[in-house]
Formats: structure tokens, C-alpha cells, sequence
């Protein structure tokens, strides 16, 4: 052909392929000379060793490929070798968070510490707990919900259900900007409302109502989600038989994306429940037990981990309680996340996608 | 640069299901072989085997033998990217890349196999979008969207990027069943005047399209549901649509089942 | 709707079976319906006025604080809210979000990219699954455990790094360390860019997930590596949704409060080296700050808010803003 001169290819079809096991020789290969180069240097940081590793493994299997492969097989192996390469940097952290939190978060976590305040421990000495931290939690946290549940899931149907015109528009554009609100500035403006203007002392439904306008936006958006699954032809059935519009959505409607909204409830749930910033400017917190989240500084988990690091003056009893209250919380949470997907998994109305 | 295909006791599965089973024929260079057969009897499946893309298929595998002339495509050693670019494919719907221009459709495939200066680059897509009989519908727009063109356009395009790298075999996979019927025999007439300088393997579920394109024709079936497709026989065209030699070809082009 | 209900009042054909026995209101006056729409429009507008009140409250205590302020406040590089006369500026903050925000995107979006393809191209299904699943999880941990894992486990691993850093690149002046705890705003870069992973992570992975199979195979069966597949059509294909994932997680990094405040090492001063401790963040001034402020004090670090506050407003506009655009773009080519 005629530009087949221009392209001198292969004549054959057999590429020189390197083994199967080549990539993993390399891997071990480069760990081991990250090893032994940081063990002959003196760096005792497993980071730099790791970051040595990563790079000659990197490098060397695009050497060895371009010689053996060709230069086009060897980019394909860089990029092979990089993205395994950025799978396993974004693991290490995330298993370390995970791992350093159950294990130093085990050794104070106990029946004790899970059903005693802080009372009169002072923060370098062992002992107390974390019962009012918690109690303080599952009430500013179910106070948000209580508010933001009915808002949210109203907000959803309007838009789903009765929503045309500016109006739908507008709120639609409002929630998704609602959704990027960092949760301090929700915090200032609380403040500034409830505090500055209306002169109310730290309570913890001042931070329920912070929290509310992080947990509306999220509600909103699976709410709709979900009521948007639900086929046409389920409301006009229930249109046709004379049903009034706003029984069809409460007993048709509603009931068939239940389980989709309690997913994305329990998912919003999750997300507040680690929000520290606007509690920190309006609950405060406190060592001692208080059951009114109405009145007075209340603890809650968070607010106890920030505490107990801070005020720990780098003893490793405050920090042992810092870890024990953060593996709790975060327990809470995946337990919220686990079930809120199963559920999402199990009432999952069967759309092929 | 058309070459032989040869094929002699192939198998292809998806995970565990047997898809198609004990293949054996060849296919002739230089001229159109057509892949007739009811909906699921693994025509397509088949046609995938020939450049190694059943593979690409999570769960697919192939057992068997590919000749093109002397080397076996599913050979120790055989890369699938190198077979992939001596045997070109054209999908059943025109799939030109949507982010490039007709340009870099075209160009796409020369650009991944090597350096080339602009004027040789400009003279390979206009010789292949000439090839494609594309070149006058679309001189003025080298550099808008290929996915812009209309359907029929969109599919000679992405065999104009098929025969850009020059393969040795072209494989069409229904490439008219998206298509309005003035494309269709656009697209008909281009198969014949390619089949010049490539061998083409053409699956159609149209049997007047397989009559009127190709030069042989190669019949499968399947038993029932579930069971592996097979080839019944392959032919001249003529002989195929006159006179099969098997009674279930008779039977299936004079339309009595599927 | 209004038909079929105007047709039941003609009184001379009665139809107890439609009226149930009960009179029968048009059907936009229903009492119930009235109500409900009354209740969901309602909760609808309420959205709406939280977002002006938050706008209009921190604006006036805002306005309070500047009124009095001394300093100009975008250039200053004093924050002394009750000194007299009040003197405060946000460039020290400016500064330190913009920077550390800028080492996470740098650091996280390629990772992030890279995970995503993992899971979608490069990992065996089920582990890409299961990998997935957990990422998904790990975009649930809370900023103050993120806060506290970086104070106590990441800061104490970064010495190393931080004396190479110094050493091959320390000539730059951006790189240059006086041996101080690692607490500075590269560390701070470092920890959000591991806390927006995820994010970025899970939207690319889902962009990637839909390219269309026909337009990698068009590229496979010109005889593309999988490499020259992904850059062919994956990347094409995805690159707006990975634009917005970044900036969505951009958004986070902004604003990130608790785990910045538990880190950083902060003074109010703007440093030429990355490494040295000093700098500050919106948020984490307005946490740190807040507790012995005065009320101006507050007014002050509402101000800072409130700039905060357009920023990200301004970032996720952008995200949202592409996001609306792509789904123009691949409906019109599905």
C-alpha cells in the first residue's frame, strides 16, 4: 500500500510479552530495595521507604517493558503500575485511620466507660467516660432530625409532586447550594440569629438547628431520588379510582420509596452526627450529665474528642479516651451506613440499569 | 495486503456456556464472506473470535485455532493488540469517538502506531474518507464532531478509521441494521468496491443483503436455547441461496423458521 | 381534573358512588389538598428563606464588624478584632485556605483518578466492588477523627519527609524547614487531600462506569492498549464529570474545619515555606478564635465567614454548573 512505507510495522504479530509474573517481581523487587536503601540511609520513616518503592517500581517496569515490549506496551505497563500505584497510596492512609482507631480506641473502651460522664476526672488522670457525650449526641442529633425529616421530605414532594415554574427552579438551585454550605458557616449563622441576635445562652438545640440546615439539603436530594423511582402509572392508578392527590402520595406514593427515603435519612443522620464545628460555637461542651438539651452547654461525641486532645497536656490518658470516643463514633456511624445501604439493597425497587 | 483466514475446531464460551462450538472453515481473500443464521446462534460471537475481542468480554474464552495465512491469532505469544490492528471491525451501531473531530476519528488509529508528519496524516484520511466514499460529504467538516454526521455518515466514517491502519481483514458486524435504507446501499456498494484490496466477513441478519454483497455464505444454527451454536455450512453464495446442500438451510432461507 | 369534577356538580345526576356521601369541593380547593400543597410549598419556600437569611444575617454582622475595622480587610495581615482601634484582615487566611486547598487538589485528584480507574478498569469485579463499597464507607468518617489521626499518627510519620523535602528541595525557599513540628500547611494539604478521596474518588468512579462499552470497543478494535483506551474514550468521556467531582471536593477542602484546627500549627503570618508552622485557614480561625472572642471578635470571624461562605458558593455553582451541562451533552449523544 502506499503508505506503508511510511509506517514500517511488525511483520509479525508476536509481541516479545513479558510474563505474568513480571509485575509482581518488580513489585517485590522495588520494596525490597526501598527497604534496604532506607535501611543503609538511616530513614526510619515507613513513608519514605514506601514513596522509594512506589517510584523504582514505577520506573523499573517501564525500563525493563520498553526494552523487551516496545514503547507503546511499556506506557500501557506505566500506567498499569501507576494506577495500582495511586489504589495503594490512597489505601495506606485510609487503613491506618481505621486501624490506629480500633486499636488504641479498644483499650479504655468498656461497659464503664460507655455508662459514666466525665464528672470530676481530671483530664491527665484515667477513668470517666463518655455516657454524657453520648447522650448529648442522640439528642442534638434526633432534635435535627425531627426537624429536618418533615422540611426535607416536604421540600422533596413539592418538587416531585406539585413542582413546575420559578418556584420548583428556584428551590432546586437552593438545595444544591445548600448541600456545599461548609457546616461552620451554618454554625456562624445560627449564631448570629440565635445568639447574637435573640441573646440565648449555648444549648444543644441551637446546635439541632446548625445541624438541620446541613441535614435538610441531604434529605431533599434522596427523598427526590427515590420519589422519582416511583412509576407514573402507580399515581394515576390511584388518580383514576378518585383518590384525592394528597392521599394518593401519602398512601401510594410514600409507601412505595419508603425504604429508599429511610436509606437516605440514615445517611443523613450519619453525616451530622460527626459535625464538631457548629457545635463547638453553639453547644460548647461540658464534663457532666445534661439530659436538657434546651438549656446549658451539652457534651456530645465530637465535642469530646476535640476535649480530650486538646486539654490532654500529652498525657495518654486523655488521648486512650480521645480514641475510645472516636472508634465509638465512628462505629455508630458505619453501623448507620451499613444498615442504610442494606436497606437500599433489600427495598431496592428492581429497575434494570 | 488481504490475507486467508483459516479456522479449524473453534470453541467460544461465556463463562461456563459453551456459545459456540467445533467451528472449522476458511475464509477467502480478496472477497466478501457473508455470516447468515437466526438471533443467538453465535454469529457475532464468531466474528468477535476472529480479532480476539470475544475476550474482552468479561467471562469470554476461546479454545481452537485461527490461521491468518501462516500464524495462529490465539498462538503462545500472540499479542491481541497487534491482531486487533491487522483485523479491523466495524460495530452494528456507528460508535465514531464523540469527543474528536471527523479528523481525529480517522486519524486515531494511525496515531496510535507511530509518528507521522501532518501532510502524510492528511493524505492518509483523505485517501480513507475517499475509500469510504465519505470525502465529498464531508471535506468542509474535517474539523467538526463526528458525531454530528447523520447515521449512515457516522458508520462510513468509522469504517473509513478502520481501513486508515490498513488492516489485512475487515470485519462487519450488521453494520447496516441502524440504518435507513439509502445508507444501507451506500454502505453496500462501498463492501464491494473495499473487497478489492480487504477481506471482508460480514454478519447480516438481512438475507438480501447477504445475497447481494457477499460472495460466500457461511449458514449457522443452534439446536434449541441454551445449546452452542454451530456452523451448518458455508458456500457460494449462489449455491447457498439456490441450492443448499443442508435441508435446514433451505428451510430457514425460504423462511420457514426464524 | 377539573373535568371530571365540574361534571359531579351538575345536581340533576348525583353520584354518591364518586362523592362518597360527603359534598364534593373542586378539586384544587379539597380541603386536604389545599393543605398539603399548602405544607409542601411551604417547606419548599422555607429553603429558600433559610438561604437568604444566611445570607442576610451573616451580611449585617459582617457590615457591624467592618464598620469598625481599621485595617483594610482584604489586605491585612492583622487580626486584632478588639485591639482599639479593631484592626483585622483576611490575607493571612486567604492565603493559607488557598494553599492548602491547592496541595490536596494537586495530590488528591490524580490518586483519586487513579482509584477509580482501578475499580473500574484495571481491578477483578468483585474486588473493584468491594473496593468501592469501602471508599463509599471511608467518605463517611467524620473530620474530627480525620483531625485526630492526623495529629497523633500522620504528624509524627511526616518528619522523614519533610527532612527530604528540605534537603533535595529546600534551594526553592518553598521547601524549606527550620525543623519545627511538621504541622504546617503542606501537612494540612496532605491530610485533605486523604479526607476528599473518597469524594472525588466515588463521583469519577461513577462517570467512568458509564462510559458507553461501544466507544471503548471502537478503540479496542483499532488495536489501542488498554491504556490507549482509557485515554481514548474513558478520559474524553469522563473528563467534565471529574472536573466537577474535583471541585466538589474542592468545596470540602475549603471548608474543612475541625481537622484543620486540630493540625495546624497556626499564627497569623504569611510564610514563604510550606514546611515552616504558621498560616491559617477561614474555618480554622473562626474555631480556634472563637472561643475568647470578643463581640466583635465574633462580628469579625463572621466576616471571615461570610467570605468563606461566596467561595465555596462560587465552587460548587461551578461543579453544579458542569454537571448540568454534561447531562445536556451525553443525552444528546446517548
Amino acid at each position: 500500500m502506499s503508505h506503508a512505507t511510511l509506517s514500517p510495522r511488525r511483520s509479525s504479530l508476536r509481541g516479545a510479552t513479558l510474563p505474568k509474573w513480571f509485575a509482581w517481581a518488580v513489585a517485590a523487587g522495588s520494596v525490597a530495595a526501598g527497604l534496604g536503601i532506607s535501611a543503609a540511609a538511616g530513614l526510619e520513616s515507613s513513608i519514605q521507604w514506601a514513596l522509594i518503592a512506589a517510584v523504582l517500581f514505577v520506573l523499573g517496569s517501564y525500563a525493563v517493558s520498553a526494552k523487551v515490549e516496545g514503547r507503546r506496551q511499556a506506557k500501557d505497563r506505566t500506567a498499569t503500575s501507576l494506577v495500582w500505584v495511586a489504589f495503594l497510596l490512597a489505601v495506606v492512609p485510609l487503613a491506618s485511620l481505621m486501624w490506629e482507631t480500633v486499636k488504641r480506641g479498644v483499650k479504655v473502651l468498656d461497659g464503664y466507660f460507655l455508662t459514666h460522664s466525665m464528672g470530676v476526672v481530671a483530664d491527665t488522670e484515667p477513668g470517666g467516660g463518655i455516657y454524657h457525650a453520648i447522650l448529648g449526641t442522640l439528642e442534638q442529633v434526633g432534635l435535627a432530625t425531627v426537624i429536618s425529616v418533615p422540611v426535607g421530605v416536604l421540600t422533596a414532594i413539592y418538587l416531585v409532586e406539585y413542582g413546575r415554574g420559578r418556584l420548583a427552579k428556584a428551590v432546586t438551585f437552593f438545595v444544591d447550594v445548600m448541600t456545599g454550605i461548609p457546616s461552620i458557616v451554618a454554625g456562624l449563622f445560627i449564631l448570629s440569629v440565635w445568639v447574637l441576635m435573640l441573646d440565648m445562652g449555648p444549648s444543644g438545640f441551637a446546635g439541632s438547628m446548625a445541624l438541620s440546615i446541613l441535614m435538610i439539603p441531604v434529605v431533599v436530594r434522596s427523598t427526590e431520588e427515590m420519589l422519582k423511582l416511583v412509576p407514573n402509572e402507580l399515581r394515576e392508578a390511584s388518580l383514576a379510582l378518585g383518590v384525592p392527590k394528597w392521599r394518593t402520595i401519602l398512601k401510594v406514593v410514600l409507601p412505595t420509596s419508603i425504604g429508599g427515603i429511610t436509606t437516605g435519612v440514615m445517611l443523613a443522620i450519619a453525616r451530622i452526627t460527626g459535625e464538631t464545628a457548629p457545635v463547638l460555637l453553639l453547644v460548647w461542651v461540658t464534663n457532666f450529665i445534661n439530659a436538657n438539651p434546651f438549656q446549658d452547654p451539652q457534651a456530645s461525641l465530637p465535642m469530646y474528642i476535640y476535649l480530650q486532645y486538646q486539654n490532654s497536656g500529652g498525657y495518654g490518658a486523655a488521648y486512650d479516651r480521645a480514641w475510645a470516643a472516636a472508634l465509638t463514633l465512628i462505629a455508630f456511624i458505619m453501623i448507620l451506613n451499613m444498615v442504610a445501604r442494606g436497606i437500599a439493597r433489600w427495598k431496592a425497587p428492581k429497575t434494570g440499569r | 495486503m488481504a490475507k486467508r483466514i483459516d479456522v479449524s475446531g473453534l470453541n467460544a464460551y461465556y463463562g461456563s456456556f459453551l456459545a459456540i462450538e467445533d467451528i472449522s472453515m476458511t475464509v477467502e481473500p480478496r472477497s466478501v464472506t457473508a455470516f447468515i443464521g437466526p438471533s443467538g446462534c453465535g454469529k457475532s460471537t464468531f466474528l468477535r473470535t476472529l480479532n480476539r475481542m470475544h475476550e474482552v468480554t468479561p467471562g469470554g474464552r476461546v479454545e481452537g485455532k485461527v490461521m491468518l495465512d501462516d500464524e495462529n491469532l490465539y498462538g503462545a505469544g500472540i499479542d491481541p493488540v497487534s491482531v486487533r490492528r491487522e483485523v479491523g471491525m466495524v460495530f452494528q451501531r456507528p460508535n465514531p469517538f464523540p469527543t474528536m473531530s471527523v479528523y481525529d476519528n480517522v486519524a486515531a488509529g494511525l496515531r496510535l502506531n507511530g509518528k507521522y508528519k501532518k501532510s502524510e496524516l492528511d493524505d492518509i484520511v483523505e485517501k480513507s474518507l475517499r475509500g469510504a466514499n465519505l470525502w465529498n460529504e464531508v471535506k468542509d467538516r474535517l474539523n467538526k464532531p463526528g458525531s454530528g454526521l447523520s447515521g449512515g455518515q457516522q458508520q462510513r466514517l468509522c469504517i473509513a478509521r478502520a481501513i486508515a491502519v490498513e488492516p489485512n481483514v475487515l470485519l462487519m458486524d450488521e453494520p447496516c441494521s441502524a440504518l435507513d435504507p439509502i445508507s444501507t446501499l451506500a454502505i453496500e456498494d462501498l463492501i464491494g468496491e473495499l473487497k478489492e484490496r480487504f477481506t471482508i466477513v460480514i454478519v447480516t441478519h438481512n438475507m438480501q443483503q447477504a445475497a447481494r454483497v457477499s460472495d460466500r455464505t457461511a449458514f449457522f444454527n443452534l439446536a434449541a436455547v441454551g445449546q452452542p451454536g454451530k456452523l451448518i455450512e458455508i458456500d457460494d453464495t449462489e449455491r447457498i441461496f439456490s441450492n443448499p446442500s443442508v435441508q435446514a438451510t433451505e428451510d430457514y432461507i425460504s423462511g420457514r423458521f426464524g | 381534573m377539573d373535568i371530571t369534577t365540574q361534571t359531579t356538580k351538575v345536581p340533576q345526576t348525583p353520584q354518591p358512588s364518586l362523592t362518597d356521601g360527603k359534598p364534593t369541593p373542586r378539586g384544587a380547593t379539597r380541603p386536604g389538598d389545599r393543605i398539603f400543597l399548602g405544607l409542601s410549598r411551604g417547606s419548599g419556600i422555607l429553603v429558600l428563606v433559610i438561604m437568604a437569611a444566611i445570607a442576610a444575617f451573616l451580611t449585617y454582622r459582617a457590615a457591624l464588624a467592618l464598620g469598625e475595622n481599621e485595617a483594610n480587610f482584604f489586605t491585612s495581615l492583622e487580626w486584632n478584632p478588639s485591639g482599639i482601634p479593631p484592626k483585622f484582615g483576611i490575607a493571612v487566611l486567604a492565603f493559607g485556605t488557598i494553599v492548602s486547598s491547592v496541595i490536596a487538589m494537586v495530590i488528591a485528584v490524580p490518586i483519586s483518578v487513579g482509584i477509580a480507574l482501578f475499580i473500574t478498569h484495571y481491578a477483578p469485579r468483585k474486588l473493584g466492588g468491594a473496593i468501592a463499597y469501602v471508599i463509599d464507607l471511608l467518605a463517611a468518617v467524620p473530620s474530627i477523627v480525620y483531625g485526630l489521626w492526623g495529629a497523633l499518627v500522620l504528624v509524627p510519620h511526616l518528619e522523614g519527609l519533610y527532612g527530604w523535602l528540605d534537603d533535595y528541595l529546600g534551594w526553592t525557599g518553598v521547601f524549606e524547614w527550620n525543623g519545627g513540628a511538621p504541622r504546617s500547611l503542606f501537612t494540612i494539604g496532605i491530610l485533605l487531600a486523604i479526607m476528599i478521596l473518597p469524594i472525588i474518588t466515588n463521583v469519577s468512579r461513577e462517570v467512568f462506569r458509564q462510559v458507553p462499552r461501544m466507544h471503548e470497543e471502537a478503540a479496542l478494535a483499532l488495536g489501542a492498549t488498554r491504556w490507549e483506551v482509557i485515554r481514548m474514550s474513558v478520559l474524553p468521556f469522563g473528563r467534565s464529570g471529574v472536573i466537577s467531582a474535583s471541585m466538589l471536593g474542592l468545596g470540602r477542602a475549603l471548608g474543612e474545619t475541625m481537622a484543620v484546627a486540630m493540625v495546624l500549627s497556626s499564627s497569623f503570618d504569611i510564610n514563604a515555606s510550606l514546611l515552616d508552622t504558621g498560616g491559617g485557614t477561614f474555618a480554622q480561625n473562626i474555631a480556634s478564635k472563637f472561643n475568647e472572642a470578643t463581640v466583635i471578635g465574633r462580628d469579625a470571624l463572621i466576616a471571615s465567614g461570610l467570605v468563606l461562605f461566596v467561595i465555596t458558593l462560587l465552587v460548587n455553582g461551578a461543579a453544579r454548573l458542569i454537571i448540568a451541562r454534561r447531562k445536556e451533552y451525553s443525552g444528546a449523544n446517548a
